[in-house]
């Protein structure tokens, strides 16, 4: 009787709520800590960025025009989902690198992200929102409302946390991402994906790229159909030329200083201004008559 | 603890039917053969059911075949004090010691399960208190669920509810809840304590205790620490006991103002906190450029919504002259086709009346308007024989001064009164020592704007009635009591700022 | 408001009355707002209708029915099939009713009046320049003669949707009028094409002139369009129908088209319409189902009635 052979997981990009292979057909290859050949990750190109954008673009009205607790209630089954897969996502860091016990707080630590930002869903709006005593019959309110289509370029650790961080803020408040995972490290945020199909989070509204920053983030900067790009995962080098380049359709930057301030930081690393770092804010007037 | 199982009341057939109907909708009875409930329930204190000091236990019928539905424990002055002291100690040595995102994780859980029961929940609320299942399916569990989602939310985020302050918990809770929203009622309490940090003793009302003693087993199987949340049943006497025990650092009710005001008085001279959620007199205010069929659904909505028996109700209706025939008119074809009977079927409109009690109360008022002087108009429709109903009934030709147009009737009567301007609506809506709720009738937004700045009332709605969220404040000016329940402010009465 | 509304003579064209009844109609105008119609209009759908009921409102679904064909690739073949279902719904259960009427294009009729023969049945036509009736007048008037001529007893016509849109309500009301005379003895239902119209109040106003200019029926939609009959819309129609009929004593059908295609949808109407309009308007004299998948669906659902399990699209004619 011979020993059984396992099956191994193919990792593709996920885009519209499916998991196809980059349409360039490329790959690059994801190695262990020890130069072991773990996977051969998908090599997404500018058509699989192009082809994301438009799904988060049509994903948006739907996301965006869910009522606060729905949206509250799919952040909060989405680590649901985690919680119960935990031991893969944990295995996935594990074979990255990470020692167990950093790769399991790690994971913890993501599921209780997602647990704190679906509390936030149906609160930053009346922290950030007002009614405004203007000096005229008028009432005045003002209201904080989704940018629309993100780009998030992750860091490269911690791969899977650091991906989380950056969306989880986007995402409660009402905009749809399109997400550049972690070059060297793909692979949990690439299962992140299989997580979110199963969660009740509809087609388009995260998708998830894997490939060379390099040849992703250009694209990602210059691309008039992104409201906004988060750079916190762009190497430092290049963040110049990005904002440079966001300029063209006024995108807005945004930027977190993981060095500075850690990701476990329960005050700092994660709150309600991350989730107005992706709000716009309208303010509206209607007169007090009879 | 033996169990009986809830046979289906085919019993609930109305009374001769009326000549003239067409069309019979068949009974479609929710069905109550997956609902298993215990013959006798004992007081939840220290994570345990534990048996009543005086081995006392009452009945709790359910008012719509007045067939008893099981037991429920009577907890006396010993029974509260061990309660209390529990409570007490989980918040000393446990609750407070939690990280604030792991107290989080307690109330989604109980949230969770209320969510997974649903349906349970929803049959056994309308067995004891007599409210049609389509609501307590649709209204009252679906929004307990949510409350417990949003409070737990803002477990580990406190900081940003009161900026530039130290947020710290009350410590232990004594809330005292009434019959109309039995389930629903101890969400609204219990969430935004626990969320806060405290922890709670709960009684709810003796009419309608059943499914609290449900939400204790839930808040067993979501593992809560014994002793966060106790819940002891019984009646005034219970209630009583909890306001005035030492050890209990804030007060919570929601009830008649007369016992609201009983308590107030009770607590002078202590330090301890309280909020009052009381009655209502609700003016619904129809202007002539309603849109007239929404407005009449909302009128409609505004009293007739769990047989009247909310302290929102839309009690007074303020008709603008010029379209009081056509709304009067509607009101009575509208008021014709609601469905009254088995609150088990899907179709019901309009259930039961609570109690025998409040039934009297309901009768007695509405003699009292006849008696005055106002004209009546009751729904024709067929009442079972058993239990406690009253058709949907209105008055027109009301004075202010009838007593079916001062006082809380908390029961399916509507009082009909006209005006003929803005400000005298605004006048006449605002005359009364209630101030909970108010409704505003109009296609004209600037009018809506000028109306809500000018009526005294804790929550408004135009064009619309009877909407609740739990991120939206809700409570009362006047006699209608003080402190807000739902959305931010409704963390305030369970916190300390320093 | 005119206390009687009087109803010009046939053949006769009195423009200065009906120019006055415009009025009236405009007058009878308000608001609606949609979230409170939409809300209601959903808790009528939650009626659950069991048993005898529900035998009874699916019966009276089908004898409300118009059963539609109105393709460009129509024939006399397809057409007396469908005359055929019309009459014996279900060779099987001779106690299922036939439908109201077949609803045909104006070259269909003579054949539709032939299979139709002695059966009861009505002959209803569209005309006008269906669905979009986009051209002249005078052209919809020769059109709806021809079609009555030809042996229609209903004519279903489109209202002139670009004028109501741009706020002409003379020329829509009085294209109704003159379409009301063309049609003789033909009853003449006034398809508002909701659809295309902005809100529920534009709803309600378009029925409100509707009625005024002479419709005998107030139809939602064509079937062409992308949205056609919704419960709310129905509603609103209804409720405008209900204020006519107490202003002037008319009494006014109503026929929501296109998108009704299951029975459960099917009884959730009539719910509406009995708890809207009390038992006086349940029957097919004032009102209709424009559909045709729907008759199926509800020979199916009579038939687990009858059995006691699901169906299958097998066992059941496609015409």
């Amino acid at each position: 009787m011979s020993p059984r052979l396992s099956v191994r997981k193919t990792y593709k990009l996920y885009i519209n709520g499916e998991f196809p292979r980059t349409e360039s057909g490329r790959f690059y290859a994801v190695t262990g800590k020890g130069g072991e050949l773990l996977a051969n990750a998908c090599r997404g190109s500018r058509k699989d960025l192009r082809n994301a954008v438009v799904a988060a673009r049509k994903a948006f009205g739907g996301w965006a025009g869910k009522t606060a607790y729905n949206r509250g209630q799919i952040l909060y089954r989405i680590a649901e989902v985690c919680e119960a897969r935990a031991a893969e996502l944990v295995e996935e860091l594990r074979r990255q690198g990470a020692p167990a016990a950093e790769a399991r707080r790690e994971v913890e630590s993501v599921i209780d992200r997602w647990v704190y930002y679906a509390g936030w869903s149906d609160k930053y709006t009346q922290m950030f929102g007002s009614v405004n005593p203007v000096a005229g019959p008028y009432y005045n309110f003002t209201v904080p409302e989704p940018t629309g289509v993100i780009g998030v370029i992750a860091p490269e650790q911690p791969s899977l946390l650091g991906l989380v961080s950056r969306i989880a803020p986007a995402l409660v408040g009402g905009n749809t991402v399109v997400a550049v995972t972690s070059e060297k490290q793909p692979l949990a945020a690439v299962t992140m994906g299989e997580v979110f199909e199963t969660s009740d989070v509809p087609a388009g509204v995260i998708n998830l790229l894997s490939g060379i920053k390099s040849e992703l983030v250009p694209w990602m900067a210059a691309h008039m159909d992104v409201n906004a790009i988060d750079t916190t995962g762009v190497p430092s080098e290049a963040i110049a030329t990005v904002q440079k380049t966001a300029a063209e359709n006024v995108k807005r930057v945004v930027h977190f200083d993981a060095a500075a301030i850690g990701w476990d930081d329960h005050r700092r690393s994660q709150g309600p201004y991350a989730i107005l770092d992706f709000q716009e804010s309208k303010t509206v007037w209607h007169p007090i008559g009879m | 603890m033996t169990t009986t199982e809830i046979q289906t009341r085919e019993r609930l057939t109305p009374g001769p039917a009326s000549s003239s109907v067409l069309w019979e909708y068949a009974p479609s009875l929710e069905s109550t053969d997956h609902v298993k409930l215990a013959s006798r329930y004992n007081l939840f204190i220290g994570g345990k059911f534990v048996e009543p000091h005086s081995k006392k236990w009452f009945e709790s019928i359910n008012p719509a075949t007045e067939e008893r539905l099981a037991e429920v424990a009577e907890a006396d002055a010993h029974d509260v004090d061990r309660a209390v002291s529990e409570a007490r100690r989980a918040y000393e040595k446990v609750w407070r010691k939690i990280a604030p995102s792991e107290r989080a994780k307690y109330i989604y859980r109980i949230a969770r399960l209320i969510q997974e029961k649903a349906r349970a929940l929803a049959v056994v609320e309308t067995l004891d208190g007599g409210k049609p299942i389509k609501e307590s399916r649709d209204v009252d569990v679906p929004l307990a669920a949510a409350h417990f989602f949003y409070y737990a939310g803002w477990a580990d985020k406190l900081e940003y509810a009161f900026p530039n302050r130290t947020v710290s918990p009350v410590g232990v809770a004594g809330q005292i809840i009434p019959w109309n929203f039995p389930l629903l009622m101890a969400a609204w309490k219990i969430a935004p304590a626990l969320a806060a940090g405290n922890t709670v003793v709960l009684k709810p009302a003796e009419t309608t205790s059943v499914t609290a003693m449900l939400l204790a087993e839930i808040i067993q199987e979501a593992d809560l620490p014994p002793g966060v949340v106790n819940i002891i049943t019984g009646a005034g006497a219970t209630g009583a006991a909890l306001v005035s025990h030492d050890d209990v650092d804030k007060i919570a009710f929601t009830g008649s103002t007369d016992v609201g005001k009983r308590i107030q008085r009770t607590l002078a001279g202590t330090k301890k906190k309280l909020t009052l959620e009381l009655g209502g007199k609700a003016p619904n205010i129809v202007f002539e450029d309603a849109p007239l069929d929404q407005a009449v659904e909302g009128i409609i909505n505004g009293i007739y919504f769990n047989q009247g028996h909310v302290c929102c109700a839309g009690s007074r209706l303020f008709v603008q002259e010029s379209v009081a025939e056509a709304v009067i008119r509607k009101l009575r074809e509208r008021v014709q086709t609601l469905r009254v009977g088995n609150p088990l079927d899907k179709n019901t409109d309009v259930g039961a009346i609570n109690s025998k009690a409040q039934l009297e109360k309901i009768r007695e008022l509405v003699e009292s308007g006849v008696d005055e002087g106002a004209e009546i108009f009751q729904s024709s429709c067929a009442l079972p024989q058993r239990g406690f109903w009253f058709a949907p009934t209105f008055f027109t030709g009301v004075s202010a001064s009838y007593r079916i147009a001062q006082e809380e009737i908390f029961g399916p009567v509507l009082s009909v009164l006209t005006f003929r301007t803005p400000e005298e609506a605004i006048e006449k809506a605002n005359n009364t020592p209630y101030g909970l709720s108010a409704g505003v009738w109009t296609e004209k937004g600037s009018r809506i704007l000028n109306m809500v700045s000018k009526l005294r009332a804790g929550v408004i709605w135009a064009n619309t009635y009877n909407k609740f969220d739990p991120t939206s404040p809700f409570g009362g000016y006047k006699e209608s009591g003080f402190g807000r329940e739902g959305g931010l402010h409704g963390l305030a009465p369970y916190v300390v700022l320093s | 408001m005119s206390e009687s509304l009087i109803t010009p003579p046939a053949g006769s064209f009195a423009p200065a009355l009906l120019r006055r009844s415009l009025a009236d109609a405009l007058e009878m105008d308000h608001g609606v707002d949609a979230v409170a119609a939409e809300e209601r209009a959903n808790s009528l759908a939650k009626r659950s209708l069991k048993k005898d009921s529900k035998v009874w409102g699916l019966r009276l679904a089908i004898s409300m029915m118009d059963l539609t064909t109105l393709e460009g690739k129509d024939t006399r073949g397809k057409v007396h099939a469908l005359c055929q279902k019309a009459m014996r719904p279900d060779p099987s259960d001779p106690t299922i009713p036939h439908v109201g009427a077949v609803c045909v294009y104006p070259t269909m009729v003579p054949f539709v009046r032939q299979a139709l023969k002695g059966s009861g049945v009505h002959i209803a036509s569209v005309a006008t320049g269906f669905p979009s009736g986009q051209t002249f007048t005078s052209i919809k008037v020769q059109e709806t003669r021809d079609t009555v001529a030809a042996g229609a007893d209903e004519i279903d016509m489109v209202i002139d949707r670009g004028a109501f849109l741009s706020g002409n309500y003379q020329k829509v009301f009085d294209e109704i009028a003159e379409i009301k005379e063309a049609c003789g003895p033909a009853h003449l239902k006034v398809i508002l094409e909701t659809g295309e119209l902005a809100n529920y109040d534009q709803v309600r106003r378009a029925s409100l002139i509707a009625m005024f200019a002479g419709a005998d029926f107030i139809k939602t939609s064509t079937g062409k369009v992308a949205v056609n009959a919704t419960l709310p819309v129905t509603l609103v129609m209804l409720e405008a129908i209900r204020d006519f009929h107490h202003a002037t004593g008319k009494k006014i059908g109503m026929k929501p088209a296109g998108g009704i295609a299951t029975a459960k949808l099917a009884l959730s109407y009539l719910v509406m319409l009995y708890e809207t309009m009390g038992p006086d308007w349940m029957n097919p004299d004032l009102f209709r189902f424009g559909a045709s998948s729907l008759l199926n669906d509800v020979l199916m659902q009579l038939r687990k009635e009858r059995t006691g399990a699901y169906q299958s699209g097998d066992y059941f004619t496609l015409d």
